[in-house]
């Protein structure tokens, strides 16, 4: 299988630099990227074939054996957290507009205290792989889980999409390798790392390619830094003096609307509470301890790489701005685009050498947020819908790890599939619409369920089921679909981010279907409230705690 | 588990102190989070000059210290719970699960 994947991969190489180096957008042939993501891959791999004779039971697939410590657990959540989009994506919007871009950086950081407080023990002690065994503790488990799944699967699927669209166009920048091989390449190693690997490999995949990031963009702000003489004030005067324009250094019209700025808050501080590649992470460690050290290591180590994409940004603008090797001074851009910043400032810094070892990372990054996420569909699909919808809780544990399998090699057909269908496609609001159905279907159900008594079955269907739509027809109706893709002049829902009203109708929903049921079964859920709260409050009887 | 281990804990006295202690804890925590956030957010909406004056006479302007510092307070609020609740509340926890278990 390794030597398949690495002589498909030398033939990307052999292709694209017989053919496809040169066409406008791609760059030539990078051989130092190409080397040091090839050492990564074999690395990954070599830790997927030890991961995979460690990966017996359902319960290593799904979690790791519930036995990472809390801080590798922490940098595992940190390097799922930190995509290439936010990589990228951020020192591109500093990059561009200053100040602007740490609006974001907040945004995506506040979610993370809150879930310290207010979900991670209670999600630890009660659940066991996915976050529908939480929500349907003490509910009916078919209609629960059957929406729980849908959720999961749809914010699955469209954060998959867009990472695979990112990473086809990535690659074809930096390495210089086809869209669709590139596609397929990012496809087949997800598949090869999750089949065999499970959670473990997952995990391990995830906390290499966080140290990797880390240590990169420190190595460039430290450089940055080291250029301006170690003074913000330097770094901002410079920037100020090369934008020709002080207002990079405040508030511009990122967020002007205080609705949609509310609205986008709640949507990236709920909605990270509601992803479930993310809530599945609390799962590999062994009790609500090391869930709590996980939340604090991750939140240090996503806010310190939130400071460093904003001085890179900032270094971007001071390095790049006017150099015509980075800079179209027609187009007045970066070449390749503004979200190049970081790539091309790497090159600034440390010439084709480190500019590799930046691309060989992004690229590591993708593979791992795609793994995570597709591990994360994929349980959804067998320890949800199968093992709990379809076979009513009695499926036998070899039978339900073959299902997610089966599921992996699936999603991840379907990942590359879509990945190709969607290359020309305008997907910006792909991760906003992934947000937004995470806070307002999957984060209502769990949150009320941990806290509300009286929340029954109905309940949960038909607020979850009505915050989901609200969220989907709501991104419709905004600019990044009304008008961006189906080209009407104005959007109807003027406020961006749907979260604001999405969230709130799916908890009046949830609230209101709740009190007036009045069937026997209601009863009966609000009577096993008690001990679910005293599980959740205590770990008495949770998964690992027991089981040692 | 039996029933008896969760009527056990359910009567503890300190099963009521650790949940009324832990949960006014968090959410005081979260509240401060929140607080913190929107207001940013809506100084951001509202008055975006506020946070584009100059600190002296340079060009760095308060917005900047005070949006890294909302990253500061985010990870020293999650180190201030996760000590507390690593220390002082599973202690009390551990007790409750002693005593549960002790009498049968």
């Amino acid at each position: 299988m390794k030597w398949g994947l690495l002589l498909l991969t030398l033939s990307n190489i052999l292709f694209a630099s017989g053919g496809d180096a040169g066409v406008s957008g791609q760059r030539d042939l990078n051989v130092s990227a190409i080397i040091m993501f090839l050492l990564f891959v074999l690395a990954t791999l070599g830790i997927t074939y030890w991961a995979a004779k460690r990966t017996k039971t359902a319960k290593d697939f799904y979690t790791a054996g519930g036995g990472i410590t809390g801080f590798q657990n922490g940098l595992a959540i940190a390097g799922d957290y930190m995509s290439a989009a936010s990589f990228l994506g951020i020192s591109g919007l500093v990059y561009m507009k200053g100040f602007d871009g740490l609006i974001y950086s907040i945004g995506f950081l506040v979610g993370w205290p809150i879930i310290l407080f207010l979900i991670a023990e209670q999600l630890r002690n009660l659940g066991k792989y996915t976050f529908a065994d939480v929500a349907s503790y003490r509910l009916k488990q078919t209609p629960i889980r059957t929406l729980a799944a849908l959720g999961s699967l749809a914010t699955v699927a469209l954060y998959l999409i867009a990472q695979m669209v990112g990473a086809g166009k990535l690659i074809q920048v930096l390495f210089g390798l086809n869209y669709e091989y590139a596609v397929v390449m990012v496809g087949i190693l997800m598949i090869l790392y999750v089949t065999f690997g499970g959670m473990l490999a997952t995990t391990w995949v995830q906390i290499i390619k966080a140290i990797l990031l880390l240590s990169g963009a420190s190595f460039m702000a430290v450089m940055i830094m080291y250029k301006v003489g170690f003074s913000f004030e330097n770094l901002f005067s410079q920037a100020v003096v090369a934008k020709k324009t002080v207002a990079i250094m405040s508030p511009g019209g990122l967020v002007s609307n205080p609705i949609s700025a509310i609205s986008l808050g709640i949507a990236l501080m709920f909605g990270t509470a509601g992803l479930p590649h993310i809530l599945m992470r609390f799962f590999t460690v062994n009790d609500a301890k090391e869930a709590r050290k996980s939340v604090f290591v991750a939140t240090g180590f996503i806010g310190y790489f939130y400071i460093l994409t904003f001085i890179i940004g900032f270094g971007a603008i001071v390095l790049l701005t006017g150099d015509p090797q980075y800079f179209d001074t027609v187009k007045n851009t970066l070449i390749g685009g503004n979200n190049m910043s970081a790539i091309h400032t790497s090159h600034a810094i440390g010439g084709n050498l480190f500019l590799g070892f930046i691309s060989a990372v992004a690229f590591a990054t993708i593979l791992a947020v795609v793994s995570g996420l597709t591990l994360a569909g994929a349980s959804a699909v067998s320890h949800d819908l199968y093992a709990n919808v379809i076979a009513r809780g009695r499926a036998d544990e070899m039978t339900e790890m073959r299902i997610s399998k089966y599921a992996t090699i699936a999603l991840g057909i379907i990942a590359i599939f879509l990945g190709i269908a969607f290359e020309k496609q305008n997907i910006a609001f792909m991760v906003g619409l992934a947000f937004a159905i995470a806070a307002s279907a999957n984060f209502p159900i769990l949150f009320l369920s941990m806290y509300w008594s009286k929340l029954t079955t109905r309940g949960a269907v038909w607020g979850g089921s009505i915050g989901l739509a609200t969220a989907v027809v709501l991104v419709i109706l905004s600019k990044a679909v009304w008008v961006d893709i189906l080209a009407n002049k104005t959007a109807i829902y003027a406020y961006g981010n749907p979260a604001l009203f999405s969230v709130t109708i799916a908890f009046i929903a949830i609230w209101f279907f709740s009190i007036t049921d009045k069937s026997e079964d209601a009863k009966n859920e609000i009577a096993a409230y008690e001990h679910q709260y005293i599980r959740s409050q205590t770990g008495i009887g949770a998964e690992g705690a027991s089981s040692h | 588990m039996s029933q008896n281990i969760y009527d056990k804990v359910r009567t503890n006295p300190k099963f009521t102190e650790l949940v009324q202690k832990r949960s006014r804890f968090a959410w005081k925590l979260a509240i401060i989070m929140l607080v913190v956030y929107y207001s940013f957010i809506l100084v951001i909406a509202f008055s975006p000059s506020t946070f584009g004056q100059p600190i002296g006479h340079g060009v760095t302007t308060v917005g900047i210290p005070i949006g890294l510092s909302i990253i500061f307070i985010a990870f020293i609020l999650t180190g201030i719970y996760t000590r507390r609740a690593n220390g002082e509340f599973d202690e009390l926890t551990n007790q409750i699960k002693e005593e549960a278990r002790s009498v049968k």
